[in-house]
C-alpha cells in the first residue's frame, strides 16, 4: 500500500517514525517493549541501544548484500546483529553501570528482537547502504519513541515521577501495577487503541476527500 | 550425480561468507572489548569504592583483604575473586572504622547481592547497600529504597558469643513494626520474602566472616599504613 507512493530518501526515514512504526503499527519487538518500559530512563536507554544496533547491522548487511549467499543469510545476519549487541553491551557498561544494571538481561536479548532481523531481511539486504542507514535510523527512532510513550505513562502512574523527577504531591499513591508486567500490557493496549483510532479517522477523512472527486470526474 | 569437486565449488561462497563475516565480527568485538575494558574496570572500582564508603560512615580510605592460608587475612591482589574479599575502611587519621563485606543469596526472583559494613569496635552492622537485585518493582525492591527498612542497618547487633566463633543472636526478620531486640530486622509489608532474604544473607555471611575478622583485627588495623586517602 505504502509502496505506491514515490520512494524518496526522506520517506525511508519518516516511515519508521509513524506510518510503519515498529511498535504501534507492526507490533514487533514486544519483549523489550513490555519488559523494560517501567521508567522513562530505561525506555530511552533501551530505545537508543536498539537504534544503535539496528543502524549498524542494517549498514553492514547492506554492504555485504552481494557477498552473502541466500542459503546462509539468516545465520550471517544473526552473527552481525549479535556482534553489535555485544558491542553496545560493553559501551553501556563503560558509560554507566547503573543503566546496565537496570536493563540487565534485556541488552543481550536485543539479538532476538525480531524488528532488527526483520529490517535486515526485508530492507537492508535489498537496498543501498545509504537507504539502509536511513531506514534503520527511522525505525530505531520510531521504536525509541514508542518505548518512551509506554515508559512515560508507566513511570508517571506507577512511580509518580518522570525521568526520576517527582511530579505529584507527597499524598500521591503510585499505581504499582503500572510498573509490573501487567501494567505494560495495559499501557500498550491503550496506546494501540489510540493509534488505530487515529489511523481509522485519517482513513475516513481520506475516503471522504476521495469520494467527491470520483463523483465529479 | 555431483562430483565432490562440484560440491566444494558450490559451497565455497557459503564458507567465504560465514568465515569472512565471523572474522570481521570477532575482530570488532575484540577491539571494543580492549577499548572499553579499562573504562569498565574503573567504573566498577569507583562503584565499589562509593558503596564501601556508604556502608561505613566516616571512612575515607579503603584496603581490600582476602583470606590467605589457614584463614588468615592478607591484602588482596587484583586477581583475587571479588566475592572472597572484604574491604577495610579507615578514617582520615588512618584508624579502622569498620569492614565492608560483600554477601549474596537467593531473593524472591533472583540472587540479591549486598554489601554491609561491620564495626568491630561496637560489634554492630552500621550500613547495608543492595548492589544488585531483581526483586519485584514497587514491592520487593523496597529493600533498596524504603527508609524505615534501611534504618534497620544503622545499628544492627551482631555481637559474637563468648567463644567468639558464632553470633550471640541470629539475625532475624520480624513483621513490620514489631522489632524489639537490636538484632531483629523490621520487615517490609508486602515484601516479606525479600526482607527475610536480606536477613538470611546477612546472617549466613556474618556467621562466616565476623569471627574471622574479630580474631584478626590487628592485621586489618595495620592495613592503613600502605594506602593514602
Amino acid at each position: 500500500m505504502a509502496e505506491q507512493q514515490p520512494i524518496s530518501s526522506t520517506d525511508d526515514f519518516i516511515k519508521g517514525l509513524w506510518r510503519e512504526n515498529p511498535v504501534f503499527v507492526q507490533v514487533l519487538g514486544m519483549c523489550p517493549v513490555l519488559a523494560v518500559t517501567n521508567s522513562g530512563v530505561n525506555a530511552l536507554a533501551m530505545g537508543l541501544a536498539t537504534t544503535f544496533v539496528l543502524v549498524l547491522s542494517n549498514a553492514l548487511v547492506s554492504m555485504l548484500r552481494n557477498f552473502i549467499p541466500k542459503q546462509v543469510r539468516i545465520a550471517t545476519y544473526i552473527l552481525i546483529i549479535a556482534t553489535f549487541v555485544t558491542v553496545v553491551d560493553y559501551l553501556i557498561q563503560a558509560v554507566s553501570l547503573d543503566i546496565h544494571r537496570a536493563l540487565g538481561a534485556f541488552i543481550s536479548l536485543i539479538v532476538v528482537n525480531c524488528l532488527i532481523l526483520g529490517r535486515a531481511e526485508a530492507f537492508a539486504s535489498k537496498h543501498t547502504v545509504g537507504r539502509a542507514l536511513l531506514d534503520g535510523l527511522g525505525m530505531g527512532l520510531g521504536f525509541t519513541f514508542a518505548l518512551l510513550c509506554l515508559g512515560g505513562v508507566r513511570e508517571i502512574l506507577g512511580s509518580g515521577s518522570l525521568f526520576g523527577l517527582s511530579l505529584f504531591a507527597a499524598g500521591f499513591q503510585p499505581w504499582i501495577v503500572m510498573i509490573l508486567p501487567s501494567g505494560g500490557f495495559f499501557t500498550l493496549g491503550l496506546w494501540l487503541l489510540l493509534f488505530n483510532r487515529l489511523k481509522a479517522q485519517r482513513q475516513q477523512r481520506l475516503d471522504g476527500q476521495l469520494a467527491p472527486q470520483e463523483a465529479s470526474s | 550425480m555431483q562430483t565432490p569437486g562440484n560440491n566444494s565449488a558450490a559451497s565455497w561462497p557459503l564458507y567465504r561468507a560465514l568465515v569472512g563475516v565471523g572474522m570481521v565480527c570477532g575482530l570488532l568485538i575484540v577491539s571494543v572489548f580492549v577499548l572499553t575494558g579499562p573504562v569498565i574496570a574503573r567504573n566498577e572500582a569507583a562503584a565499589l569504592q562509593e558503596a564501601v564508603f556508604q556502608v561505613l560512615p566516616g571512612a575515607v580510605a579503603r584496603q581490600s583483604f582476602t583470606l590467605g592460608e589457614q584463614n588468615s587475612f592478607r591484602p588482596a591482589r587484583a586477581d583475587d575473586p571479588p566475592q572472597q574479599m572484604v574491604h577495610a575502611g579507615y578514617d582520615a587519621a588512618g584508624s579502622l572504622v569498620g569492614v565492608a563485606i560483600p554477601a549474596q543469596g537467593m531473593g524472591y526472583q533472583d540472587t540479591i547481592r549486598v554489601l554491609y559494613g561491620y564495626d568491630p569496635a561496637r560489634q554492630l552492622i552500621v550500613g547495608m547497600q543492595v548492589l544488585a537485585s531483581k526483586e519485584t518493582p514497587g514491592l520487593g525492591d523496597k529493600i533498596e529504597k524504603d527508609p524505615t527498612f534501611i534504618a534497620n542497618f544503622k545499628a544492627l547487633d551482631v555481637s559474637l558469643a563468648e567463644d567468639g566463633k558464632a553470633l550471640r543472636h541470629a539475625i532475624t526478620a520480624v513483621k513490620s513494626g514489631s522489632k524489639v531486640s537490636p538484632w531483629e530486622i523490621d520487615g517490609i509489608t508486602g515484601a516479606t520474602i525479600s526482607s527475610k532474604a536480606i536477613a538470611r544473607i546477612l546472617e549466613q555471611s556474618s556467621q562466616q566472616w565476623l569471627p574471622l575478622i574479630y580474631a584478626q583485627l590487628a592485621v586489618l588495623n595495620a592495613g592503613s599504613g600502605g594506602i593514602d586517602g
